[in-house]
């Protein structure tokens, strides 16, 4: 199946549905001539991965269920949908932050960076995705987007951790196959610091 | 195609100044949620515990961000996150109280985004409560954290009335301790309010945490210079160092001279529905040397008075080990 195609008929298929919606919400009014300061517009253009999209954004819609469910970018996995897990972690302006807890009309000015993006354009892995395999650091690998991003996020701004700087900023992702030390080895190795 | 996403329609405002954030406040009153991080808010929302119809966006409010120096100490924008309270020079440098207990907060992700305003003004995570019951706090006639089977390991020691629901904010005690003001506006103006008058008990009101009311934004928190580089200290004891709230926490600001106490303020977190001000160990205290000994000597005194509820007597030799330490200085 071409994902591409795919993402096109969801992408048709909400801006249809946001057409019925909108006779049963508040974006009625929202949307209106005379509407206060303030009022979001629906059709946003977001910056995914260092591209442009054009979405249709219901106002109260997560940031994962855009990527997921409009985009087509299911790297951000949705574990408990509550802050409770880390595993939809992806990056907004190179911060780390749960996209289930975040609405994409909260981070449209920001550069949102998926696990998706991270590989260069010929195909060579980010060198934390590339450390983690090399330390078989995932062990069923739902946690492990989550995981690399969060590693991302900090070797972004500190390229050269101690442990337990590491074992801090993965914090937020828990993982239930308990490999955390396994993902530590890899964020050692992919900021240089293991050989 | 399986794709819902959990949380209810409603409506959206992102106004970027405070005087149009302030209009839609008081204009949409019970109807409207204003939002900083949302990380408090998405729970309640995906669990239709609360029902707004429209949320306020408050994070285009540019001068609700960044941190100044004032005549008398700093002044927090209510924006600012978690993060950047923990990584801020000012901060760290005067208040680093107030860092420490923003570093325990939740987990890194939550702090990027969670703000100061957020922390203080969250409601209670009593269980019960959050799952949407019809308690006393929800504006029903019972409660079921305290009943002979109620599961009250979390619940308070301190000051209940009908809710035994503690203070969930681990912001909130440093902020206590700090001395700190909290600046409300609404549609009438700007009030100021102690820190220590801000956070509200069920005896008070018993549907609220804090002052604020429909209608009224947090903009600014004030910290006064009074305890700028006093001797600080904060411990929180949680199940999990990540993710869980206090158990009970501990926060100090000491003004020590030649090893003396001179003045302080202790307060604990997660004990009653505010930050507890711990008055009687503070008097006990002034004077005495800052050591193992007097903190043997007065430890005892912060319990006193505690009711516990079935599950949660442990509570107090842990709050006593943690003014303990508080006392002494060091873990
Ligand atoms: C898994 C998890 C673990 C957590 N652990 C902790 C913890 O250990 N310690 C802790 O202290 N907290 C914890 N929290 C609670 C909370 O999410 C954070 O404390 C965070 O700081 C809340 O800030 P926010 O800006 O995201 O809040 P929001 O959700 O945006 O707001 C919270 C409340 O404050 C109100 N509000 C927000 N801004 C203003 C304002 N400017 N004026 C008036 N009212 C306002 C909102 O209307 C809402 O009622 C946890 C949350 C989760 C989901
Ligand atoms: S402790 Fe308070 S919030 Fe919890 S069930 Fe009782 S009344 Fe409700
Ligand atoms: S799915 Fe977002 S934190 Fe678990
Ligand atoms: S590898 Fe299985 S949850 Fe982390």
């Amino acid at each position: 199946m071409n994902p591409k195609l795919t993402r096109r008929r969801f992408i048709k298929g909400v801006i249809a549905s946001g057409v019925a919606a909108a006779s049963t919400s508040l974006w009625y009014t929202a949307s209106g001539q005379n509407r206060p300061a303030g009022a979001v517009e629906r059709l946003l253009t977001i910056n995914v991965n260092g591209q442009t999209r054009r979405v249709d954004v219901a106002p109260q819609e997560t940031l994962a269920h855009t990527l997921r469910y409009k985009l087509g970018l299911t790297g951000a996995k949705l574990g408990c949908n509550r802050g409770e897990c880390g595993s939809c972690t992806v990056l907004a302006d190179d911060v780390n932050i749960y996209s289930c807890s975040t609405l994409t009309h909260e981070v449209k000015n920001k550069a949102i960076l998926t696990v998706e993006g991270l590989r260069a354009a010929d195909g060579t892995l980010h060198p934390v995705q590339a450390a983690f395999i090399q330390e078989l650091s995932p062990a069923c690998g739902f946690c492990t987007s989550g995981q690399i991003m969060s590693a991302v996020a900090l070797l972004k701004s500190n390229p050269r951790p101690t442990r337990a700087e590491a074992r801090q900023a993965l914090s937020g992702n828990l993982c239930r196959c308990g490999a955390y030390d396994h993902y530590l080895n890899g964020v050692m190795r992919a900021s240089g610091q293991l050989s | 195609m399986s794709s819902h996403d959990v949380m209810p329609e409603m409506g959206l405002y992102q106004p970027v100044s405070v005087e149009d954030a302030v209009g839609l406040a008081s204009q949409l009153a019970e109807r409207g949620w204003l939002v900083g991080g949302g990380q408090d808010t998405y729970g309640w929302l995906k669990d239709r515990a609360k029902r707004p119809e429209v949320l306020v966006d408050l994070k285009g409010i540019e001068s609700m961000r960044g941190v100044r120096e004032t005549a008398d100490g700093i002044e927090i924008g209510a924006l600012v996150t978690l993060t950047e309270i923990t990584r801020n020079p000012l901060i760290n440098e005067r208040y680093a109280l107030l860092a420490q207990a923003a570093g325990r907060v939740a987990s890194p992700q939550i702090r990027n985004v969670g703000t100061l305003a957020g922390n203080v003004a969250q409601d209670a995570r009593c269980w019960y409560y959050r799952r949407g019951l019809n308690c006393y706090r929800a504006g029903g006639n019972l409660c079921y954290a305290d009943t002979p089977e109620g599961m009250n390991r979390e619940h308070a020691l301190f000051n209940t009335s009908r809710c035994v629901a503690v203070t969930p904010s681990d912001t909130g005690t440093a902020l206590v301790a700090l001395e700190a003001q909290m600046v409300i506006r609404n549609a009438a103006g700007e009030r100021v309010v102690d820190a220590e008058e801000f956070f509200v008990g069920p005896n008070l009101d018993i549907r609220h945490m804090t002052v604020l009311r429909a209608g009224d934004i947090l903009t600014a928190v004030r910290i006064p210079a009074k305890w700028a580089n006093a001797e600080f200290y904060f411990e929180k004891v949680a199940d999990r160092n990540v993710w869980d709230f206090a158990l009970v926490s501990i926060a100090a600001a000491m003004r020590v001279n030649n090893g003396v106490i001179e003045d302080s303020r202790l307060v604990a977190g997660a004990v009653q529905c505010t930050p507890r001000r711990l008055t009687s160990v503070e008097s006990a205290i002034r004077g005495k040397a800052r050591n193992q000994e007097t903190a043997d000597q007065v430890a005892s005194l912060a319990v006193q008075g505690a009711q516990p509820l079935n599950f949660n007597h442990f509570k107090m030799p842990l709050m006593e080990n943690l003014v303990n330490r508080a006392v002494r200085g060091h873990a």
